[in-house]
């Protein structure tokens, strides 16, 4: 669909961007020494890092693309919000303080505490790369996204534009700015998320919904022709004619007679007359011919009751077959064991001072974290029925909802998704950054360097990276930005988990052990996503019977297989000197 | 709340490496409860459709309390290592 920019939304959207910026280059001065590059000197204040630890986690996925997947899908996508939640019981319970304990900059330290092994620090380094790489591309995927409507420019633009910001956030300050800019993200998604959900169940439910009058049901066609032009029932898109947005409510339950609108329900209500309402989502479904390639939306008449039951989007639930239910069964296990493995969330316990702090900084994540992805089911179900949705982007559910209440809530709710983006690509590229710096450089190859060359080494992994992202945002814009952060959870928990758990509880673990999971935690994951039935048809455009794994998801295989690598290996080597 | 630059050396690692016995027991109360979850999604979704609190399905109810007693263990986990 093509988005009208307006010039509020401009004006909101540049005071954030330049609001985080202009923060980053006051806490500059605070990042003078690699102590405070890294690792914000270990002073952060615990509720501080709690509420960071929300704006680094609440990323592009949690916001847009689970608001998308409700909203498209029903239910399913809440599956991702209690699944990303519950990885937080295993960081509190069983990473949280140990982490701290054992580490100083990077979750490499921590791994080789023990042992002092240059093969530990190239493992977990490059793991690090790869997991914050798979990370950051749906963060940038979900920038694109966001300024075509915001600022009516190309996907591209917003890719570069959140690279260049978020660049120049970590090399003018590092983790302290990091911080801030996660800190300030993370209460403003909260808060702006509770007003939003507050207006939804204000207006409660209503028939026709749609924006532009009773909702015309006929199906859609978009055609992408060889030339680039792009066609919306056979004429050349414009404003004038383009793609109806879609998502309305048919008939409401029978209990409100003949009214068209509930008028304010409660949240109970609200969810209970959903479920007794019918639903028109829209299906959409693609071919391609020498005319160009076709996608055809159709609408279809759902029960509320079927939108809110598992099986809308993981068709593994309602087709019977085995592989389809492992497949769901290891995206969750990924999803529970990953929060606690992934490199950005591991290095915000570096910024606490002990090990209590950890602690409390855990809980009020937990509690900011849950409050948002409770927060997430009235925004994927208020888009759902807002008549609102632009069939072609799932990624755009929760802001197009925003601007059915005004065009300054969708200015502002678009730039807290924007500077949700830049929040957690800062924290993902200083964990990069701290990878490449401190890991290998300064570790793996034994350059020695002083404190100003340590940061600067670091400024300029962050400018490497930041590079890759924007070149991979391109790539693969049209992703749902949650189903490519299920890649990174998969990794994460694959290579990272065993490792870690393992050095904590078994005293037998050995470094080879630890190189041996990691390696293979890692490359298994990797291969796994790479030979998918999911990347041979959306990456490689291939049909999804010439896969060469049974299902998607690899977690379910590789992680398992990362304790099994690590306990075969410790047990043919030397068993570690006893600790002192 | 303020991130200060006042100490100039790295954050020291140390402390106790271990996680705690109580952590690892809430750890465990969690497991179940996400256990059961999953296992009515994969074997018996048609439950998850049934409307046994105020109109709202099962599978809401479910999924609202697994991170509502996420929470609620949280709590009590640093309540109780606070107070030892």
């Amino acid at each position: 669909m093509l988005h009208q920019t307006s010039l509020v939304a401009v004006a909101i959207f540049a005071t954030f961007v330049l609001g985080v910026l202009g923060l980053s280059f006051f806490l500059g001065r605070k990042g003078q020494s690699a102590a405070g590059y890294y690792a914000a000197h270990g002073q952060i204040h615990w509720f501080v890092n709690g509420i960071a630890f929300a704006g680094d986690y609440l990323s592009a996925a949690s916001f847009l693309g689970i608001c998308g997947m409700i909203a498209f899908s029903g239910y399913d996508g809440f599956l991702y919000s209690i699944g990303f939640l519950a990885g937080w019981v295993v960081a509190l319970f069983v990473i949280a303080e140990p982490i701290k304990a054992l580490g100083k900059f990077t979750f490499a330290d921590a791994l080789d505490s023990r042992f002092n092994s240059r093969g530990i620090k190239l493992a977990v380094a490059i793991s690090t790369l790869v997991v914050s790489i798979f990370y950051l591309i749906p963060q940038m995927v979900g920038a694109g996204s966001l300024i075509k409507p915001l600022l009516g420019l190309p996907h591209e633009a917003g890719v570069i534009l959140v690279g260049v910001t978020v660049t120049l956030i970590v090399v003018t300050a590092g983790m302290v700015s990091t911080t801030w800019v996660q800190f300030i993200k993370g209460s403003l998604l909260v808060f702006f998320c509770g007003v939003l959900t507050v207006l939804i169940l204000g207006r409660g439910l209503a028939v026709n919904a749609s924006r532009t009058g009773t909702e015309n049901l006929a199906p859609q066609v978009r055609t992408v022709r060889p030339d680039g032009t792009v066609l919306v029932d056979g004429v050349t898109q414009s404003r004038d004619h383009d793609l109806r947005p879609v998502g309305t409510i048919l008939r409401l339950p029978e209990r409100f007679g003949d009214a068209r609108s509930t008028g304010p329900l409660g949240p109970l209500e609200y969810l209970s007359a959903l479920e007794d309402s019918t639903i028109v989502t829209w299906a959409a479904k693609k071919h391609v011919d020498a005319d160009g390639a076709h996608t055809t939306f159709t609408p279809v008449e759902r029960r509320g009751t079927d939108l809110l039951t598992p099986g809308g989007s993981f068709k593994g639930l309602t087709s019977g077959k085995l592989a389809d239910r492992l497949d769901f069964a290891s995206l969750m296990l990924a999803l529970f064991c990953g929060t606690a493995s992934l490199p950005h969330i591991l290095i915000r316990y570096y910024t606490v001072k002990d090990a209590a702090a950890a602690r409390k900084s855990t809980v009020v994540g937990i509690a900011a974290i849950g409050v948002f992805y409770v927060l997430t089911l009235y925004l994927g179900l208020g888009a759902m029925t807002s008549g609102a949705l632009d069939p072609t982007d799932t990624n755009m559910a929760a802001p197009l909802l925003a601007k059915t209440f005004s065009n300054t809530l969708f200015a502002i709710i678009s730039a807290i998704a924007f500077t949700t983006v830049l929040g957690t690509v800062s924290g993902l590229i200083m964990a990069g950054s701290g990878a490449v710096a401190h890991d290998l450089v300064e570790n793996v190859c034994g350059v020695q360097m002083t404190d100003h060359e340590k940061i600067r080494c670091g400024k300029l992994a962050a400018v490497g990276l930041g590079i890759v992202a924007m070149a991979l945002g391109i790539l693969f814009r049209n992703f749902n930005v949650s189903f490519l952060v299920g890649w990174a959870f998969n990794i994460a928990a694959s290579a990272n988990l065993p490792s870690l758990v393992m050095l904590l509880f078994w005293p037998r673990t050995t470094r080879q052990g630890i190189v041996a999971a990691v390696s293979a935690g890692m490359l298994s994951s990797l291969a796994w996503i790479l030979l998918s039935a999911d990347t041979f048809e959306k990456v490689y455009g291939l049909p999804r019977e010439m896969a060469l794994t049974p299902f998607s998801q690899p977690g379910l295989v590789t992680i398992p297989l990362g304790f099994l690598v690590l306990v075969v290996v410790s047990l043919l080597t030397p068993a570690p000197s006893p600790r002192r | 709340m303020a991130a200060s630059g006042k100490r100039d050396g790295p954050p020291q690692a140390g402390g106790d490496a271990a996680a705690s016995p109580l952590g690892l027991c809430l750890f465990g109360v969690y497991v179940l409860l996400y256990a059961g979850f999953m296992a009515l999604v994969l074997v018996r979704p048609d439950l998850l459709a049934l409307r046994p609190f105020g109109g709202v399905n099962l599978a809401i109810v479910y999924g609202m309390g697994l991170i509502a007693s996420a929470f609620v263990l949280a709590v009590t986990y640093m309540l109780l290592r606070s107070g030892r």
